[in-house]
Formats: structure tokens, sequence, C-alpha cells
């Protein structure tokens, strides 16, 4: 009942008062009420094209995030290893680090074909978080457990499983939750500056044209649905795999 | 017999070792005894060879053949009791946790993760990870701490049962007890004071 309630209780009271500032506004065109904007989301859900639409971006910004994850924590490893790539690389991620998205966007759209535009930027946003928390994993790896390995010849594949991996696994864990945030908003800005085909992005920008508010609602609602069924699947692995690391709790 | 030969190791501008030269016997335990800081655990650190001396050399045994059980336990947080020794058992000898686990008596923890362990416990199996080394000469720094005497005396007897020389460095009176020759050391630089129990040959 309490569980329910605190689920219940916020969403009914951001209705109310989004439908409250909707009344007082008095125009769909500004500020759309959820009635409307929940008609214009069913409209859209009874159509196949909505589907496929939700389902492009999200594979295309998924697969932008996988990527971005494998190659921060590729980086990682690398600069971990090799101090002189820490030293040209760590600028290098600084640069990306400060650099406005929208920049990002419109340069790597010049470059590769509108529709790998969303999936690369998103990419680029969870390099420099997930190459961040890993590196700062391997640092605080503890120093007493990696010359134990050293004294009970581990050897280079059993100090990475048993001791390396473990020990960067829960800053892995949350610098994938930090990105996952930071690549759905950057995909989507990315979608709607390069207008891919089969893109929540391009329809976002497509209500601009013909003034539909409700429509820009709806879609927003996606992607935020979207985002915390991302959310909630990621997070759901990561705590399996942080689990499997942490042996059988007594 | 091993023999220390002039080991000098400086740490943190100090010269812990200075022309250190002991010979210790190859079989049985001897116990290093000494006030702490002396430098017992940078002599077992060079024994075991995660510390380079500057000079000198040691003869009759090689870093690969020594087990050394750490002052701390330094058990892995994320594996089980059981774990801890199949990582560290040569995989022919992986049934012989169990064993190991009962001389311990850490029977029925298996499953359990070092953190549900008390101080006895988890200082029991870092005792007996070592041993599932099975390397040819124990070094062990601080063996007993938080061990009741009953049980450091069963595990003592185990080791001794296996043949395995043992070097340990200990304040405790029990645990020097229980060694056949004893040498009392001062320091730093680490120095031999007198040796007592069986004369070395």
């Amino acid at each position: 009942m309490r569980r329910i309630g605190r689920v219940l209780l916020p969403v009914l009271f951001w209705l109310g008062v989004w439908q409250l500032a909707a009344a007082a506004v008095g125009q769909e065109l500004l500020l759309p009420g959820p009635a409307a904007v929940g008609r214009r989301l069913l409209e859209l859900a009874a159509g196949a094209v909505f589907w496929q639409t939700a389902l492009a971006s999200l594979l295309r910004i998924f697969g932008g995030l996988l990527l971005g994850v494998a190659l921060g924590a590729l980086l990682a490893g690398l600069t971990a290893w090799v101090p002189l790539l820490d030293w040209v690389l760590t600028p290098a991620v600084k640069v990306v680090r400060a650099t406005p998205v929208a920049s990002f966007i419109l340069l790597v759209y010049l470059w590769v074909e509108r529709g790998r535009v969303p999936g690369l930027i998103s990419a680029l946003m969870v390099l420099p978080v997930v190459w961040g928390n890993v590196t700062r994993g391997i640092a605080e790896t503890d120093p007493q457990l990696l010359e134990l390995a050293r004294a009970y010849g581990f050897g280079r594949g059993r100090t990475l499983r048993r001791i390396y991996i473990p020990s960067v696994l829960p800053y892995f864990a949350s610098g994938c939750r930090t990105a996952l945030g930071l690549a759905w908003k950057a995909g989507v800005a990315a979608e709607v500056l390069c207008q891919p085909q089969n893109a929540i992005g391009t329809q976002i920008y497509n209500t601009k044209y013909y003034l539909e508010t409700p429509s820009l609602f709806a879609w927003t609602l996606v992607v935020i649905a979207l985002s915390f069924l991302l959310e909630w699947a990621v997070g759901g692995l990561l705590r399996r795999a942080e689990g499997l690391e942490g042996g059988r709790r007594p | 017999m091993i023999r220390i030969e002039d080991l000098s190791v400086a740490f943190g501008g100090k010269q812990v070792l200075d022309g250190f030269s002991l010979e210790l016997p190859d079989t049985g335990v001897t116990a290093l005894s000494g006030p702490s800081g002396c430098g017992k655990t940078t002599l077992l650190r060079v024994l075991s060879g995660l510390q380079r001396p500057e000079s000198g050399r040691v003869l009759g045994l090689a870093p690969e053949e020594t087990a050394l059980l750490f002052q701390e336990n330094r058990l892995l947080p994320w594996r089980t009791v059981e774990q801890q020794l199949t990582d560290v058992l040569p995989r022919p000898r992986r049934d012989e946790a169990a064993r190991l686990l009962a001389l311990a008596g850490l029977t029925g923890e298996q499953e359990h993760l070092p953190a549900a362990l008390s101080g006895g416990m988890a200082r029991r199996l870092a005792l007996v990870r070592a041993l599932a080394l099975g390397r040819r000469y124990l070094l062990l720094d601080e063996p007993f701490t938080g061990v009741d005497a009953p049980r450091a005396e069963a595990l003592m007897a185990a080791v001794r049962a296996a043949g395995t020389p043992v070097l340990l460095a200990a304040h405790e009176r029990h645990t020097l007890s229980l060694a056949d020759t004893v040498v009392y050391l001062d320091g730093p630089p680490l120095k031999v004071l007198q040796i007592r129990g069986k004369p070395l040959q």
C-alpha cells in the first residue's frame, strides 16, 4: 500500500499541477493539458510507424552507449598500463567533456551520414565518463592485494580476473549508470539536429513545423519512458554482475 | 641450511637491514622475535622476493620456493572462504580445499565471504591459504594474531606433520614456545642478540 502510494501520489500531484497550469494558460499551442497529450500519444501508438521509430532510436542510441562503454573501458585499461598514453589522452578527454554537445553533433554530421550521428554522439558522451570511472577504479585497487597476487604467482590473467575486475566493477557500474542518461539525451539531441529516418528526434523536430505542441509533449514522454526502461534494464544487468562478483552472501 | 649474507635494505631513508647475516635451519620451526619495527617483516619480504635488497644475497632458498603469510590477512573480499583456497591451489590439488578448511576449523563456512568471519577465523583462513600454495618453505609474519592457543598449536602440529620448514616472526611468548629455535633480534638496523634452542649445525 505504502509502495503504491509512493509512486502514485507524486504522479497524481504533478499531473494535477500540469492540468492546472494548462487550464491557466488556456492555449493548447503553448501548453497542452495531460488529456490532450495522452490522446495524442494513444493516436501515435496506434500506428506501426510509432513503434518502428521508437525501436530505431532505442537501438541506435543503445548501440552508441555500448560502443562508448567498450571504448571507455578499453582506453582506461590502456592508459593505466602505458602512462605515456595517459599523458596524451587525458587532456583530449577533458576537452571532449568541456565541448558543447551541439558542436560535436554538427561536426560529426559533416563527417558521417546522418543515421550514424546519434550513435556516435552517444558514444562520445559515454566514453569520458566510463574512462574516468574505470581509471579511478584501477587506481584505487588495493596495492596489498596486488602484492599478494605477485607473491602467490597469480600471473596476469588471474590478477586481472580475481583482483582488478572485481575491484573496478563498482566504479564501472556507477559510470555506466551516469553515462546512460547522458547517452540518451545527447543521442536524441543529435537526432533532432540531423533528422535521420525513423527517429524520435526527427519527429520532435517536425512538431515545430506544424506547431504540434501535443505531439512534442507526447514524443518527449516517449523519450522519458524509454530512458526509464533503459535505466531499469541496464541497472538490473549491472546489479546481477555485481552480485555474482560478490559471491553468495551469508 | 639457508644462508643470509650481508643483506642491506633502506626504507624511507632508514637503513632497516645493514649488512645483516644469519644462518637458518632448513627443517623445523624457527621463530624471529624482536620489537615491532625492528626489521623482521622486511627480512621476510626479502626472502619472499617482494623486497629487493641493495646488496647481499640469500643462499639455499629461492623466492619462488617460499609461501609468505602477510601480517595482514589480505583475503579477497569478493571470494568465498572456499574460493580463497581453490584460487591458489594448483589444479590437481583442488580437492584439498576441504581438508585445509577442516584444519583451519572452517568447515561449514565455505560459502561465506571474508567479511562474515571473525578475526581469528580470517587469520586461520589466510594461514591455510599460504599452505595451499604448496611451496617448500613457509614464511609466517605474526601468524597467530587473534588465534587462540589450542588452535595455534593444532595448526603448527599440522604444518610440522607436513614436514614444511617454517620461519615465523612473532612476539607472543606462546607462539615462540612452538618453535624449535628462537632468534632474538633488535633494530633497526636489524641485528641478532641471541639464538636459543637447538644449536644450528
